[in-house]
């Protein structure tokens, strides 16, 4: 069963850039050993918390796109868990939320064209009529 | 039913402030606005634009838990979470937006009380 997940999770704001993409190196191969794949890495930076985590005032955030089963989730979320500079992590299911955006930009576009599809030949016909007079 | 308008209305802006020394002004002073005035403009008082879904007239489908900006519209200063009834949202648009909030707020994107600081 393969799914899509979002992982984001905050780092301490102290930590060493390399000890990051360490950590970043280590969850992909996680991943791929675990028979997923990551689909994208992006580091948001570091930014302003709403609250106060361990003391924290600030994270580094980093969101990881990943397509795999739930073991695979299982997985990450304890290594997470176990890391210590990780102040908090948060996975959301995205395939589902995905499919549904995908299928009301179908649904929008059909609905464009049926709505243009009549006006356009109206017009045509207009010039044509108004060509010939 | 021109008349009647005409009636109502005058009496409203220039006998109002004359009887007003001789009688109380309170019961006078609403009148005109919410009494007579009120069932002919749809019974109220004021006249309230009716308040539609950001997310239907925008055409705003995918309401995720990163966009901090568009969720922080719908949380009040408290934190809390603005119920549908003073924002307009539709009920389908407002569940998902709620479950986004409480996404951000597990992520430290939104707090959970008080302001973001």
């Amino acid at each position: 069963m393969n799914r899509t997940y979002e992982l984001m999770f905050i780092v301490r704001p102290d930590m060493v850039e390399e000890d990051l993409d360490k950590l970043i190196s280590t969850l992909e191969t996680a991943v791929s050993s675990t028979g997923g794949t990551v689909k994208s890495v992006e580091r948001m930076g570091k930014r302003r918390l709403a609250y106060t985590v361990r003391r924290f005032h600030d994270g580094v955030y980093v969101l990881l796109t990943v397509e795999g089963g739930g073991g695979l989730i299982h997985e990450l979320e304890r290594r997470l868990r176990v890391t210590e500079p990780v102040l908090k992590f948060l996975t959301v299911r995205i395939d589902d939320e995905q499919k549904r955006l995908e299928k009301i930009k179908k649904i929008r576009e059909a609905r464009k064209k049926t709505s243009a599809a009549p006006a356009a030949p109206a017009e045509g016909g207009g010039e044509t009529a108004a060509v010939t007079a | 039913m021109a008349e009647e308008t005409r009636a109502t209305t005058a009496p409203a802006e220039s006998p109002a402030p004359a009887e007003g020394h001789g009688q109380r002004p309170g019961p006078r002073g609403p009148r005109p606005g919410g009494g007579p005035g009120g069932p002919r403009e749809g019974g109220r008082k004021y006249f309230r634009r009716k308040k539609v879904c950001k997310f239907c007239v925008e055409k705003i489908e995918s309401i995720n838990y990163k966009d901090v900006r568009l969720l922080a519209q719908f949380v009040a200063e408290s934190g809390k979470i603005v119920p549908r009834r003073l924002t307009g949202v539709c009920t389908p648009h407002q569940r998902r937006l709620s479950s986004a909030i409480k996404q951000a707020r597990n992520i430290a994107l939104l707090p959970f009380a008080g302001r973001a600081n």
